[in-house]
């Protein structure tokens, strides 16, 4: 996926080795009894529940964002009501891994 | 326009399926979504590769349109049933650019991909054969769309509304959350814009928010002057698309326009005045 697009594939935009330094990156993936739930959705929520951005999970049950570093909220939907959340830590040049399990 | 114009259920969408005089097409954020499965029935418009210019920054040209909605067997009679991932992201999009190019029976899925989804609905993977057509488009519709002049123009007089995310309206992100952020632009905002971000309108499943939640974000928590007329923009120019839908085709403002260089071309031009940090 260029970078001239808002486009994102399923489960986020892979992470490029020279930039990952320089990226606060949060990625993970959601899982029932031990299979990858897709279709679904990860959401990245801001201070005070505030939106910042969504990907389909990828069929791994993937997702990945490239974060501001600081304090966010992780929510995860997926069919049959399935409404999750996490409190999650991005920092610069780091990968912050979260798991879910609906 | 109002709601119940342009904004369809997936109840709807599902007695629609297979029906002639009636095209339901996906534009997806994610351009692989339509290959693992999509509404029966439903063809693909892929956002980038269909609908730009694959030299030139720009849409494709009248001529381009007529050829694509010809081979993809679309008529100037058909109604089109548009929707998509992320909130109808790209499907608003493609409406604004059916629109733009005039055509006449443009509808939206109401949550789109997410709330078919959401909903456990049938998804397939048959990629069905359309007789091709000889579509005529409309010359682009200059009062939908805005260019760089224009919105500098606009800085002071008319509302200028920055869809993208706080941190992005700040300066503090050059792109979406979701995406790696290294760009060559400089970061900040229009000055005057007023920071609505595009997915404020949309409910967690999708779907749009009510007229009377979506008057009360923009005119009275933005403060957005629904007696001037309004720009919107964000990065590129797909966001602001949704954002535009919502004012012009949901809440009925006359004059709304999308600035769809956005910000990959406001933060690079030369010269032009830049506000950074939280809006005034």
């Amino acid at each position: 996926m260029s970078n001239d697009s808002c486009g994102a594939p399923a489960g986020g935009v892979t992470i490029s080795k020279d930039k990952s330094s320089k990226e606060a990156v949060i990625e993970g993936q959601v899982l029932r009894g031990g299979a990858p739930v897709s279709p679904g959705y990860a959401r990245l929520l801001g201070t005070g529940d505030e939106f910042v951005a969504e990907v389909p999970l990828g069929e791994d049950g993937g997702f990945r964002f490239f974060a501001a570093p600081g304090e966010w909220t992780l929510r995860v939907l997926a069919p049959g009501q399935v409404r999750l959340e996490q409190e999650v830590t991005a920092d610069i040049g780091q990968v912050t891994k979260v798991e879910f399990l609906v | 326009m109002s709601r119940s114009d342009v904004l369809v259920d997936a109840d709807w969408v599902e007695a629609q399926i297979g029906a002639p005089g009636t095209v339901i097409v996906e534009v997806d954020e994610d351009t692989s979504a339509y290959d693992k499965g999509h509404i029966p029935s439903a063809i693909k418009i892929d956002w980038k590769k269909d609908l730009q210019d694959p030299v030139r920054r720009d849409f494709v040209d009248k001529v381009g349109f007529e050829t694509l909605l010809s081979e993809r067997g679309i008529s100037n009679d058909d109604t089109v049933v548009l929707y998509g991932g992320n909130n109808n992201w790209f499907a608003a999009y493609a409406y604004w650019y059916f629109k733009l190019y005039g055509h006449d029976k443009v509808l939206l899925l109401d949550g789109g991909r997410k709330k078919w989804e959401l909903d456990s609905r049938e998804l397939s993977t048959d990629v069905p054969a359309r007789d091709k057509t000889s579509y005529t488009a409309s010359e682009q519709d200059a009062a939908l769309r805005a260019k760089r002049d224009e919105v500098i123009d606009a800085i002071g007089k008319r509302n200028l509304v920055d869809v993208r995310s706080p941190d992005e309206f700040a300066g503090r992100l050059l792109a979406p959350a979701h995406l790696p952020q290294e760009q060559a632009q400089r970061g900040g905002h229009i000055p005057t814009a007023k920071n609505v971000p595009w997915s404020k309108a949309a409910n967690e499943d999708g779907t749009f928010r009510s007229d009377d939640e979506l008057t009360a974000l923009y005119r009275d928590e933005a403060g957005v002057d629904f007696g001037k007329d309004t720009i919107a923009y964000c990065r590129i120019g797909e966001r602001s698309a949704h954002t535009w839908f919502v004012l012009h085709e949901i809440l009925g403002q006359p004059n709304v326009k999308n600035y769809d260089g956005s910000w990959t071309e406001y933060g690079s031009l030369v010269g032009v005045p830049i506000e950074l940090g939280e809006g005034k």
